[in-house]
């Protein structure tokens, strides 16, 4: 039942208004991360230094932007009523986020295990670490949500109806990308 | 959830359906914004009383110099217990507990946009409570150091690394704050998109109440302060369990950090707080002077301003670190800019007395000393944000005066005022009159008598979080004087207790409109149904309540 005085315009709107307003929460918050490590580059004492251990990681990267157009084409296909092909778009947003974890994670094994790198090294170490493993802790959530919607359409359980909720995480996906592009040019691409 | 009837409280209603279980588990599962709103502000002011009691005793060993009623140690436990508590889980419950319960009533919705997320909110925060307090017992950790936090609310670097705060205390305090937080950013998102896009039938922004524009305002600040202080509490708590080095000094961080991190939240925290205050100062006086709010647009465009502006000011907390003197002009000159917004909203609330037929109610006594006590805040605060007269006075009992101020003459007095405003609404009874103005009189006594003095002994050069002081500095007049205060505030805070219970047991009824006022909320029965409207009044003017009385001479003419 809709609420007193609500139409179903708004009711399409809240959903929007609460996940813009969370995105403007989370983006303060990766802000304050983000400070840190610009603001702690070059202070480390002691090495290793990001030139030292980072490679540029640009297969994931690729991977996780190009995630956001199949997870627009999902929203697209289930808009259209296309739900089996939204089921697919899904599943391949839900592969390509599966292979950035997996590459971060390689990236903080060889680190850490490899070099014996780790957040207690240095002030490198643990604005690093902190600042990719919340963006990592998001791409988790969102995967979450999207095998969800995955599995949900191929069980026929996702419908047009519920396109709204659908393109609200398509919107947390490309915040999660957008916050990476931010990670990616701060810390591999100024790397020195 | 049958209607109920217009002379039973909620909690009455489910008692007579059955047991003290069934009331109690029909609260515990609640997703009602009106019952959460109670619970909220009920659970702000048992936190009150506790951290009330808290300042009390650290009043008792500063009432004459050398006593040693508290040890050093408990001391600092307990001005840290006491500031937290008052800020995260007094005045952020409380604010948001109004916002909560008055919100949809005065936008004419249902609910909050998201229920359970609200239910969500409050449980969390409640948590965050109960663990903050679980410290006084758990807290010793394995090395058997301390028991409750004693890092003061602000939790400066490096006082909180594993080195100078060894035990669990500290983290205690981070994450209760943290879960806390959570819980508020949760709330504020709700706010947010309940105001923006739940308003009923006529209801446009330029027409909500003032209230409602200041929730909105602190619900989106908060959304932008509040996450910062949570990263920098999972840096500290990085820093303590995982060996980071985000606030290490001998890392090559810098301990100064945190202290930006936690002001750009701290100061802004400041803001929503008090704009709260002022909503409810903006909806009581007009009805009391029974004249429209004088200049509504300037008062909405005075909240957004304090608003932006407060995201500029942090720093002027941090002048005594060395900031230099660019910055230390800069942090001057936005401070001071506040004080512009703020002197348009005194004048605005002036300007609505003005000429009024004044009711002096419990209500409009309390907003009366709200406007002297947070003229008296603002004007020390204008001097302090003078950088070299803040060189001075830093940590002195000049600057807990200045803040004692804000919070208490000015958002703990509106608070009173909009118990006393709304009660009849929450619970269709009306307080007492009588005992309202003994509580008025009492604390409004207690309050400058404590305070007021307090500026003295910091322009004396009292410092402050001192647990005892010689003889022989001037001192002992005024902190006599300032401790004799309290047992007046308990004694109006006790006739306070005194009077809700006994409102709630026998108050007269109140009926839908027991002041005869003009927004939203009265227009429907008290306490309102689970469901708020029957019919939702289609709103033409700021004030539906008038058009609907005074149908031959509408405001939306004169808007």
């Amino acid at each position: 039942m809709t609420p007193v005085g609500t139409s179903a315009v708004s009711a399409a709107w809240r959903g929007r208004a609460g996940v813009i307003g969370l995105i403007v929460a989370e983006t303060s918050l990766f802000a304050v991360f983000v400070v840190a490590y610009l603001f702690y580059m070059g202070k480390s004492l002691n090495g290793p230094f990001p030139k030292d251990v980072l490679e540029l990681p640009i297969f994931i990267t690729v991977c996780l932007l190009s995630s956001s157009l199949t997870v627009a084409f999902a929203v697209g296909a289930l808009r259209r009523g296309r739900t089996h092909a939204a089921g697919i778009w899904f599943l391949a947003t839900v592969v390509l986020g599966a292979i950035f974890l997996i590459g971060t994670g390689r990236e903080w094994y060889g680190l850490i295990v490899g070099r014996g790198f780790t957040i207690g090294t240095n002030l490198f170490g643990s604005t690093f670490y902190s600042l990719v493993g919340l963006h990592a802790s998001h791409v988790t959530i969102g995967l979450v949500m999207l095998t969800l919607l995955c599995v949900f359409a191929f069980r026929g359980a996702l419908r047009h109806e519920h396109i709204e909720r659908a393109e609200l995480v398509s919107w947390y996906w490309h915040f999660v990308d957008a916050v990476w592009v931010v990670v990616f040019t701060i810390i591999y691409l100024g790397r020195g | 959830m049958s209607v109920l009837p217009r002379t039973m409280t909620p909690a009455a209603a489910a008692g007579t359906s059955g047991s003290v279980l069934t009331a109690l588990h029909e609260w515990v599962v609640t997703v009602d914004h009106k019952r959460l709103g109670i619970m909220y502000v009920a659970t702000g002011i048992i936190f009150l009383v506790v951290a009330g009691l808290e300042a009390s005793a650290l009043r008792l060993q500063l009432a004459w110099p050398g006593l040693h009623l508290v040890p050093p140690a408990t001391f600092n436990r307990l001005f840290t217990m006491h500031g937290t508590t008052m800020v995260f889980l007094v005045g952020i419950p409380i604010v948001f507990g109004f916002g909560n319960y008055l919100v949809p009533l005065m936008i004419g919705a249902r609910d909050l946009a998201f229920p359970r997320l609200n239910a969500f909110g409050y449980w969390i925060l409640l948590f965050g409570g109960l663990l903050l307090h679980f410290s006084f017992i758990g807290g010793d950790g394995l090395y058997g150091a301390g028991s409750a936090p004693d890092v003061g609310w602000f939790a400066y670097a490096p006082l909180t690394s594993p080195a100078f705060s060894p035990g669990n205390a500290t983290d205690y305090w981070n994450l209760a704050i943290l879960v806390a937080g959570f819980g508020t950013i949760a709330t504020a998102i709700n706010m947010v998109t309940t105001i923006l896009t739940m308003r009923g039938p006529g209801m446009t922004l330029g027409r909500m109440p003032i209230f409602v524009w200041e929730i909105l305002t602190i619900s989106a600040l908060s959304l932008i302060i509040l996450p910062p202080l949570s990263a920098a509490q999972i840096m500290l708590l990085l820093d303590r369990f995982l060996g980071a080095h985000f606030f290490d000094t001998q890392a090559g961080a810098s301990a100064v950090m945190w202290q930006h991190f936690f002001w750009f939240f701290g100061h802004p925290e400041v803001y929503v707080l008090i704009l709260p205050g002022f909503g409810f100062a903006s909806e009581i006086i007009p009805v009391f002077s029974r004249k429209v709010l004088f200049g509504y647009p300037t008062l909405v465009a005075a909240s957004a301003g304090i608003g932006l502006v407060a995201m500029g000011t942090w720093a002027h907390h941090m002048f005594v670190v060395g900031l230099g003197s660019g910055l230390s002009a800069a942090f001057t000159l936005s401070t001071m800019l506040v004080a512009v917004p703020t002197g348009m909203k005194i004048f605005n609330w002036l300007g609505t007395m003005y000429g009024g037929k004044i009711r002096f109610a419990t209500p409009m006594l309390f907003c009366c000393a709200f406007l002297f006590q947070f003229l008296c805040a603002g004007l020390t605060g204008i001097m302090l944000s003078v950088a070299p007269f803040d060189w001075q006075l830093s940590d002195s009992y000049f600057v807990v005066a200045h803040f004692h101020f804000v919070l208490i003459g000015g958002l703990v007095f509106t608070i009173f005022a909009a118990i006393y405003y709304w009660f009849p609404k929450a619970t269709g009874r009306m307080l007492s009159e009588r005992l309202g103005r003994w509580h008025f009189w009492l604390f409004v006594l207690g309050f400058n008598l404590t305070f007021a003095t307090m500026h003295v002994a910091g322009l004396l050069g009292m410092p402050r979080r001192i647990y005892t002081y010689p003889a022989d500095r001037g001192w002992e007049f005024w902190n006599l004087v300032t401790t004799l205060g309290v047992p007046l505030q308990i004694a109006g805070v006790v006739i306070f207790v005194v009077n809700i219970v006994q409102a709630l047991r026998s108050g007269p009824l109140a009926g839908a409109d027991p002041w005869d006022a003009w927004t939203l909320e009265w227009a429907t029965t008290s306490p309102p149904p689970s469901y708020n409207f029957e019919v939702v009044p289609v709103v033409s003017s700021r004030r539906p309540l008038w058009d609907l009385k005074h149908p031959d001479d509408p405001d939306g003419p004169h808007e």
